[in-house]
């Protein structure tokens, strides 16, 4: 936790991240902001996905639409706010030299949109029923 | 594209491929914005359905802003320099209250 503080800290004091280390190859940095824009893409997909629940499933009852839009919104949100962190922590390293972080959200993400799928799936057809 | 972009060309078009990757976040954005747009006027309109739709049209607005300094900083030198910490937080923050603008016109 107070790791992620100091790279909160880091990420509105840009010039604390220059003076550390030497700078990479500009294509590494290029690489890695197009995978932080892949992640962020994968945020607004999340969002999108919550306003569309709320949208284009009008039968089900509120309290399920509701929870499942909140649901993708607040993974939506997550996701941007890791991309940046990581982002950050990968830049780092590389002007450090060192390894690459890793992490274990892309399968926390990928296990969460599977069980979030799996339950629209039993929603849709339970609010069909009802 | 610049004149002496010819000689010291990099040969996997990274700073091409970035762009297109703005350009493709850029789309997103878009598509969530328009989404947005959808929930608060949907029904009956009311003021607060306007100031969301207001909100999410800038925060829209913001993300273009943010991606174009960036292409325009991707094409201005041969090696472009690295994105900076405060470009990446404002995209993010952008994307953020745009989903904190969902939570409010879903609840």
């Amino acid at each position: 936790m107070i790791e992620f503080a100091r790279n909160v800290r880091l990420w509105f004091t840009p010039a604390q991240i220059r003076e550390e280390g030497g700078t990479p190859d500009y294509r590494f940095s290029l690489a890695n902001e197009r995978t932080f824009l892949a992640w962020l893409r994968t945020a607004l997909a999340l969002i999108g996905g919550g306003f569309a629940v709320d949208q284009f499933l009008p039968d089900l009852r509120w309290a399920w639409r509701a929870g499942l839009a909140l649901a993708l919104l607040g993974a939506g949100v997550l996701c941007s706010l890791r991309a940046v962190n990581h982002w950050m922590r990968c830049e780092r390293a590389m002007r450090r030299g060192e390894d690459l972080p890793v992490s274990r959200f892309p399968a926390l993400l990928s296990i969460v949109v599977a069980v979030v799928a799996v339950a629209m799936v039993v929603v849709v057809l339970a609010g069909w029923e009802g | 594209m610049n004149a002496d972009a010819g000689q010291e060309r990099d040969p996997g078009l990274q700073p091409e491929r970035t762009r297109l990757a703005w350009r493709r976040t850029t789309l997103a954005s878009t598509v969530v914005a328009v989404l947005a747009a959808k929930t608060a006027l949907h029904g009956s309109v009311s003021a607060a359905g306007i100031i969301a739709c207001a909100l999410c049209c800038a925060l829209w607005l913001g993300f273009l802003l943010v991606a174009h300094r960036r292409i325009g900083a991707l094409a201005s030198s041969d090696s472009p320099p690295a994105l900076t910490p405060r470009h990446a937080t404002a995209a993010v923050l952008c994307t953020v209250a745009l989903a904190a603008c969902g939570a409010a016109l879903v609840l």
